[in-house]
Protein backbone atom coordinates (compact mmCIF):
# COMPACT_ATOMS: atom_id res chain seq x y z
CA UNK A 1 0.00 0.00 0.00
CA UNK A 2 1.06 3.26 -0.77
CA UNK A 3 2.59 6.22 -0.37
CA UNK A 4 5.43 3.65 0.47
CA UNK A 5 6.99 6.17 3.20
CA UNK A 6 4.00 6.61 5.15
CA UNK A 7 3.28 2.87 5.41
CA UNK A 8 7.14 2.46 7.05
CA UNK A 9 8.14 0.09 3.49
CA UNK A 10 10.83 2.03 3.23
CA UNK A 11 12.88 4.57 5.74
CA UNK A 12 13.14 8.21 5.52
CA UNK A 13 16.43 7.80 4.13
CA UNK A 14 15.68 5.65 1.68
CA UNK A 15 12.69 8.40 0.59
CA UNK A 16 15.33 11.28 0.26
CA UNK A 17 17.41 8.62 -1.94
CA UNK A 18 14.39 7.95 -4.54
CA UNK A 19 13.91 11.54 -4.62
CA UNK A 20 17.31 11.71 -6.18
CA UNK A 21 15.86 9.36 -8.76
CA UNK A 22 12.77 10.83 -9.29
CA UNK A 23 14.37 13.76 -9.99
CA UNK A 24 16.37 12.06 -12.12
CA UNK A 25 13.39 11.08 -14.19
CA UNK A 26 11.81 14.60 -14.01
CA UNK A 27 14.94 16.41 -15.13
CA UNK A 28 15.81 13.92 -18.00
CA UNK A 29 11.71 13.78 -19.46
CA UNK A 30 11.82 18.14 -18.95
CA UNK A 31 15.08 18.06 -21.05
CA UNK A 32 14.08 15.82 -23.78
CA UNK A 33 10.51 17.17 -23.88
CA UNK A 34 12.48 20.45 -25.34
CA UNK A 35 12.12 22.14 -21.68
CA UNK A 36 15.68 23.69 -21.57
CA UNK A 37 15.16 26.11 -24.39
CA UNK A 38 13.09 29.19 -23.13
CA UNK A 39 12.64 30.01 -26.74
CA UNK A 40 10.09 26.34 -26.86
CA UNK A 41 8.74 27.50 -23.54
CA UNK A 42 8.02 30.81 -24.81
CA UNK A 43 6.25 29.67 -27.63
CA UNK A 44 2.91 28.45 -26.36
CA UNK A 45 2.51 32.19 -25.54
CA UNK A 46 2.37 33.25 -29.05
CA UNK A 47 1.36 29.87 -31.26
CA UNK A 48 4.61 28.78 -32.64
CA UNK A 49 5.27 26.22 -30.60
CA UNK A 50 2.82 24.36 -28.10
CA UNK A 51 4.94 22.08 -26.43
CA UNK A 52 4.27 23.18 -23.18
CA UNK A 53 0.72 23.03 -23.19
CA UNK A 54 0.75 19.43 -24.81
CA UNK A 55 3.60 18.20 -21.89
CA UNK A 56 2.32 20.08 -18.95
CA UNK A 57 -1.49 18.53 -20.11
CA UNK A 58 -0.33 15.20 -20.80
CA UNK A 59 1.68 14.72 -17.62
CA UNK A 60 -0.95 16.03 -15.29
CA UNK A 61 -3.84 14.03 -16.42
CA UNK A 62 -1.45 10.97 -16.87
CA UNK A 63 -0.75 11.14 -13.01
CA UNK A 64 -4.31 12.09 -12.21
CA UNK A 65 -5.92 8.87 -13.91
CA UNK A 66 -2.78 6.71 -12.50
CA UNK A 67 -3.71 8.16 -8.96
CA UNK A 68 -7.57 7.56 -9.14
CA UNK A 69 -6.52 3.79 -10.36
CA UNK A 70 -4.04 3.24 -8.26
CA UNK A 71 -6.79 4.50 -5.37
CA UNK A 72 -8.96 2.29 -7.04
CA UNK A 73 -6.99 -1.49 -6.74
CA UNK A 74 -6.14 -0.09 -3.20
CA UNK A 75 -2.54 0.48 -4.09
CA UNK A 76 -2.65 3.95 -2.40
CA UNK A 77 -3.79 5.82 0.03
CA UNK A 78 -5.23 9.10 -1.06
CA UNK A 79 -5.63 10.61 2.02
CA UNK A 80 -2.21 10.29 3.05
CA UNK A 81 -1.20 11.93 -0.35
CA UNK A 82 -0.12 15.50 0.27
CA UNK A 83 -2.50 18.76 -1.01
CA UNK A 84 -1.20 22.03 -1.32
CA UNK A 85 -2.91 24.52 0.92
CA UNK A 86 -5.40 26.62 -1.14
CA UNK A 87 -4.80 30.60 0.38
CA UNK A 88 -6.91 31.91 -2.74
CA UNK A 89 -5.80 35.26 -2.30
CA UNK A 90 -1.41 34.75 -1.97
CA UNK A 91 -2.47 31.76 -4.73
CA UNK A 92 -3.51 34.26 -7.30
CA UNK A 93 -0.94 36.95 -6.44
CA UNK A 94 1.33 34.32 -6.37
CA UNK A 95 0.56 33.05 -9.69
CA UNK A 96 0.27 36.78 -11.48
CA UNK A 97 3.74 37.16 -10.73
CA UNK A 98 4.98 34.24 -11.65
CA UNK A 99 3.21 34.35 -15.08
CA UNK A 100 4.57 37.92 -15.57
CA UNK A 101 8.14 36.25 -14.31
CA UNK A 102 7.31 33.20 -17.11
CA UNK A 103 6.94 35.52 -20.04
CA UNK A 104 9.87 37.82 -19.25
CA UNK A 105 12.36 35.06 -17.97
CA UNK A 106 11.26 32.07 -20.55
CA UNK A 107 11.76 29.34 -18.10
CA UNK A 108 10.01 28.71 -14.54
CA UNK A 109 11.90 27.00 -11.60
CA UNK A 110 12.37 23.72 -12.73
CA UNK A 111 12.91 24.08 -16.58
CA UNK A 112 15.38 26.82 -15.85
CA UNK A 113 17.16 24.00 -14.19
CA UNK A 114 17.29 21.69 -17.04
CA UNK A 115 18.55 24.40 -19.27
CA UNK A 116 21.06 25.50 -17.09
CA UNK A 117 21.93 21.40 -16.64
CA UNK A 118 23.07 21.40 -20.34
CA UNK A 119 24.81 24.92 -20.31
CA UNK A 120 22.58 27.48 -21.28
CA UNK A 121 23.55 30.59 -19.97
CA UNK A 122 20.58 32.66 -19.77
CA UNK A 123 18.65 29.73 -17.79
CA UNK A 124 21.13 30.05 -15.11
CA UNK A 125 21.02 33.71 -14.94
CA UNK A 126 16.89 32.80 -14.39
CA UNK A 127 18.61 30.63 -11.22
CA UNK A 128 20.19 33.29 -10.36
CA UNK A 129 17.05 36.22 -9.83
CA UNK A 130 14.90 32.91 -8.52
CA UNK A 131 17.55 33.21 -5.74
CA UNK A 132 16.84 36.78 -4.99
CA UNK A 133 13.47 36.16 -5.65
CA UNK A 134 13.10 34.03 -2.76
CA UNK A 135 15.42 36.17 -0.44
CA UNK A 136 13.52 39.26 -1.27
CA UNK A 137 10.38 37.44 -0.18
CA UNK A 138 12.01 36.02 3.10
CA UNK A 139 13.18 39.58 3.98
CA UNK A 140 9.88 41.47 3.24
CA UNK A 141 7.84 38.91 4.87
CA UNK A 142 6.51 41.13 7.50
CA UNK A 143 5.22 43.29 5.33
CA UNK A 144 3.30 40.70 3.24
CA UNK A 145 2.78 38.25 5.96
CA UNK A 146 -1.08 39.59 6.14
CA UNK A 147 -1.77 38.95 2.39
CA UNK A 148 0.08 35.45 1.89
CA UNK A 149 -1.85 33.91 5.05
CA UNK A 150 -5.39 35.58 3.54
CA UNK A 151 -8.63 33.53 2.34
CA UNK A 152 -7.75 30.16 4.09
CA UNK A 153 -9.65 27.44 2.26
CA UNK A 154 -7.96 24.65 3.77
CA UNK A 155 -6.82 21.54 1.37
CA UNK A 156 -10.01 21.34 -0.87
CA UNK A 157 -9.89 18.95 -3.98
CA UNK A 158 -11.72 20.81 -6.92
CA UNK A 159 -14.21 17.72 -6.89
CA UNK A 160 -15.41 18.65 -3.19
CA UNK A 161 -15.06 22.35 -3.91
CA UNK A 162 -17.79 22.03 -6.61
CA UNK A 163 -19.35 18.88 -5.31
CA UNK A 164 -19.08 16.50 -8.09
CA UNK A 165 -17.30 13.39 -8.03
CA UNK A 166 -13.52 13.08 -8.85
CA UNK A 167 -14.62 11.07 -11.89
CA UNK A 168 -16.73 13.56 -13.52
CA UNK A 169 -14.00 16.24 -12.93
CA UNK A 170 -11.14 13.87 -14.57
CA UNK A 171 -13.33 13.35 -17.04
CA UNK A 172 -14.12 16.97 -17.59
CA UNK A 173 -10.13 17.66 -17.25
CA UNK A 174 -9.10 15.66 -19.61
CA UNK A 175 -11.65 16.66 -22.57
CA UNK A 176 -10.22 20.28 -21.80
CA UNK A 177 -7.20 19.15 -22.63
CA UNK A 178 -7.77 17.74 -25.79
CA UNK A 179 -9.34 20.53 -26.68
CA UNK A 180 -6.40 22.35 -25.70
CA UNK A 181 -3.94 19.87 -27.76
CA UNK A 182 -6.48 20.32 -30.78
CA UNK A 183 -6.13 23.83 -30.24
CA UNK A 184 -2.41 23.85 -29.79
CA UNK A 185 -2.01 21.83 -33.34
CA UNK A 186 -3.81 24.10 -35.07
CA UNK A 187 -2.07 27.21 -33.78
CA UNK A 188 1.53 25.71 -34.78
CA UNK A 189 0.54 25.05 -38.35
CA UNK A 190 -0.99 28.79 -38.13
CA UNK A 191 1.68 30.75 -36.28
CA UNK A 192 5.23 29.13 -37.65
CA UNK A 193 8.59 30.62 -36.70
CA UNK A 194 11.80 29.96 -37.99
CA UNK A 195 14.20 28.46 -34.90
CA UNK A 196 17.26 30.38 -33.66
CA UNK B 1 5.31 26.29 -44.52
CA UNK B 2 6.65 22.70 -43.27
CA UNK B 3 10.25 23.77 -44.75
CA UNK B 4 10.34 25.18 -41.21
CA UNK B 5 13.15 23.12 -39.48
CA UNK B 6 13.07 21.71 -36.51
CA UNK B 7 15.30 19.67 -33.45
CA UNK B 8 14.85 16.49 -32.59
CA UNK B 9 12.83 16.68 -29.17
CA UNK B 10 10.67 13.48 -27.95
CA UNK B 11 7.23 13.26 -28.83
CA UNK B 12 5.22 15.77 -26.57
CA UNK B 13 2.37 13.67 -25.92
CA UNK B 14 4.86 10.83 -25.21
CA UNK B 15 7.15 13.09 -22.85
CA UNK B 16 3.91 13.84 -20.98
CA UNK B 17 3.03 10.63 -20.19
CA UNK B 18 6.45 9.83 -18.93
CA UNK B 19 5.99 12.97 -17.26
CA UNK B 20 2.83 11.73 -15.42
CA UNK B 21 4.66 8.38 -14.63
CA UNK B 22 7.40 10.29 -12.64
CA UNK B 23 4.37 12.63 -10.74
CA UNK B 24 2.44 9.21 -9.79
CA UNK B 25 5.92 7.30 -8.98
CA UNK B 26 6.53 10.27 -6.76
CA UNK B 27 2.99 10.34 -4.79
CA UNK B 28 3.08 6.19 -4.66
CA UNK B 29 6.73 6.42 -3.21
CA UNK B 30 6.65 9.26 -1.25
CA UNK B 31 3.19 10.64 -0.91
CA UNK B 32 4.41 13.64 -2.48
CA UNK B 33 5.23 15.12 -6.02
CA UNK B 34 7.81 17.05 -7.93
CA UNK B 35 8.81 20.53 -6.98
CA UNK B 36 11.29 22.97 -7.64
CA UNK B 37 10.73 26.47 -5.97
CA UNK B 38 10.76 24.86 -2.47
CA UNK B 39 14.55 23.59 -2.71
CA UNK B 40 15.41 27.26 -3.55
CA UNK B 41 13.65 27.96 -0.41
CA UNK B 42 15.80 25.54 1.62
CA UNK B 43 18.72 26.67 0.11
CA UNK B 44 18.13 30.27 0.95
CA UNK B 45 17.32 29.88 4.45
CA UNK B 46 20.66 27.44 5.04
CA UNK B 47 22.48 30.31 3.64
CA UNK B 48 21.15 33.13 5.65
CA UNK B 49 21.51 30.51 8.98
CA UNK B 50 25.13 30.18 8.02
CA UNK B 51 25.77 33.84 6.83
CA UNK B 52 23.73 35.60 9.53
CA UNK B 53 22.66 33.35 12.26
CA UNK B 54 21.32 36.19 14.23
CA UNK B 55 19.31 37.26 11.97
CA UNK B 56 17.81 34.02 10.64
CA UNK B 57 16.97 33.66 14.91
CA UNK B 58 15.06 36.44 14.87
CA UNK B 59 13.70 37.31 11.30
CA UNK B 60 9.80 36.31 10.80
CA UNK B 61 10.32 34.07 7.64
CA UNK B 62 12.89 32.13 8.59
CA UNK B 63 11.88 31.72 12.13
CA UNK B 64 8.34 30.48 10.95
CA UNK B 65 10.72 27.80 8.72
CA UNK B 66 12.64 26.49 11.52
CA UNK B 67 9.26 25.86 13.54
CA UNK B 68 8.07 23.42 10.69
CA UNK B 69 11.22 21.57 9.74
CA UNK B 70 13.60 19.83 11.67
CA UNK B 71 17.76 19.42 11.40
CA UNK B 72 19.25 20.84 8.33
CA UNK B 73 17.30 22.58 5.64
CA UNK B 74 18.97 21.07 3.00
CA UNK B 75 18.78 17.95 4.09
CA UNK B 76 15.43 17.96 2.15
CA UNK B 77 13.32 16.22 -0.24
CA UNK B 78 13.09 18.54 -2.63
CA UNK B 79 16.65 19.51 -2.30
CA UNK B 80 17.57 15.80 -3.09
CA UNK B 81 15.39 15.96 -6.19
CA UNK B 82 16.64 19.11 -7.44
CA UNK B 83 20.03 17.62 -7.38
CA UNK B 84 18.24 14.81 -9.14
CA UNK B 85 16.63 17.24 -11.79
CA UNK B 86 20.29 18.96 -12.93
CA UNK B 87 21.62 15.43 -13.47
CA UNK B 88 18.72 14.09 -15.57
CA UNK B 89 18.82 16.99 -17.53
CA UNK B 90 22.73 16.72 -18.10
CA UNK B 91 22.25 12.81 -18.92
CA UNK B 92 19.35 14.07 -21.42
CA UNK B 93 21.58 16.45 -23.30
CA UNK B 94 24.67 14.01 -23.07
CA UNK B 95 22.63 11.55 -25.17
CA UNK B 96 20.90 13.92 -27.31
CA UNK B 97 24.45 15.91 -27.87
CA UNK B 98 23.21 19.21 -26.70
CA UNK B 99 25.59 20.27 -24.65
CA UNK B 100 26.96 23.79 -24.91
CA UNK B 101 27.23 27.05 -23.78
CA UNK B 102 24.46 29.36 -25.14
CA UNK B 103 22.65 32.76 -24.52
CA UNK B 104 19.72 31.59 -25.94
CA UNK B 105 18.19 34.46 -27.42
CA UNK B 106 15.93 35.75 -30.37
CA UNK B 107 18.63 37.48 -32.64
CA UNK B 108 16.39 40.38 -33.10
CA UNK B 109 17.56 41.52 -29.49
CA UNK B 110 21.11 41.66 -27.66
CA UNK B 111 22.06 38.50 -25.72
CA UNK B 112 22.06 41.47 -22.98
CA UNK B 113 18.89 41.72 -23.43
CA UNK B 114 17.93 38.48 -22.82
CA UNK B 115 19.97 38.25 -19.55
CA UNK B 116 18.97 41.16 -18.26
CA UNK B 117 15.19 39.75 -19.02
CA UNK B 118 16.13 36.47 -17.42
CA UNK B 119 17.31 37.93 -14.13
CA UNK B 120 14.11 40.18 -13.87
CA UNK B 121 11.72 37.27 -14.66
CA UNK B 122 13.55 35.05 -12.12
CA UNK B 123 13.03 37.43 -9.44
CA UNK B 124 9.82 37.88 -10.11
CA UNK B 125 9.08 34.19 -10.59
CA UNK B 126 11.20 33.24 -7.34
CA UNK B 127 8.62 35.96 -5.47
CA UNK B 128 5.77 34.76 -7.03
CA UNK B 129 6.52 31.17 -6.18
CA UNK B 130 6.41 32.30 -2.43
CA UNK B 131 3.07 33.34 -2.49
CA UNK B 132 2.17 30.92 -4.71
CA UNK B 133 3.36 28.32 -1.92
CA UNK B 134 4.97 26.69 -5.22
CA UNK B 135 5.58 26.97 -8.65
CA UNK B 136 4.44 25.67 -11.75
CA UNK B 137 5.95 22.27 -10.45
CA UNK B 138 4.96 22.02 -6.92
CA UNK B 139 1.57 23.80 -7.50
CA UNK B 140 0.26 23.75 -10.64
CA UNK B 141 1.21 20.28 -12.16
CA UNK B 142 1.80 18.55 -8.62
CA UNK B 143 -1.76 20.09 -7.45
CA UNK B 144 -3.35 19.64 -10.66
CA UNK B 145 -2.60 15.15 -9.84
CA UNK B 146 -4.15 15.42 -6.71
CA UNK B 147 -7.06 17.60 -7.89
CA UNK B 148 -6.44 20.19 -5.74
CA UNK B 149 -8.34 23.09 -6.09
CA UNK B 150 -5.31 25.59 -5.28
CA UNK B 151 -3.59 23.73 -8.02
CA UNK B 152 -6.04 24.65 -10.49
CA UNK B 153 -6.00 28.34 -9.21
CA UNK B 154 -1.68 28.59 -9.60
CA UNK B 155 -2.13 27.28 -13.36
CA UNK B 156 -4.58 29.67 -14.53
CA UNK B 157 -3.15 32.26 -12.57
CA UNK B 158 0.17 31.44 -14.31
CA UNK B 159 -0.50 30.51 -17.99
CA UNK B 160 -3.32 33.39 -18.14
CA UNK B 161 -1.12 36.28 -16.89
CA UNK B 162 1.59 35.05 -19.26
CA UNK B 163 -1.05 35.29 -21.78
CA UNK B 164 -2.22 38.52 -21.07
CA UNK B 165 1.25 40.54 -20.91
CA UNK B 166 2.53 38.10 -24.33
CA UNK B 167 1.88 40.62 -26.27
CA UNK B 168 3.93 43.26 -24.33
CA UNK B 169 6.83 41.29 -24.27
CA UNK B 170 6.65 39.66 -28.00
CA UNK B 171 9.73 41.40 -29.30
CA UNK B 172 11.85 39.22 -27.05
CA UNK B 173 10.36 36.03 -28.61
CA UNK B 174 9.32 36.52 -32.04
Amino acid sequence: MGPLVVYEVISQNTNLLLAFFIGIGFGFVLEQAGFSSSRKLAGVFYGYDTVVLKVFFTGAVTAMIGLLFFSLFGWIDLSYVYVNETYLTSSILGGVIMGAGFIMGGFCPGTSFCGAAIGKIDAMIFIVGLFIGVFIFGEGYPLWEEIYKAAYMGTPRISEFFGISEGLIALLVIIAALLMFWGGEWAEKKFPREEY
Amino acid sequence: MSEIKKSKYMNPYLAGVLLGIVVLAANYISGRSVGASGAIKSAIVASVETVAPKHAETALFYKEYSQGHTGNPLNNWLVYQMIGVLVGGFLSGVISKRLTWKVEHNPRIKSRTRLWFALGGGILFGLGSQFGRGCTSGSALSGMAVLSLGGFISMMAIFGTAFALAYFFRKLWI
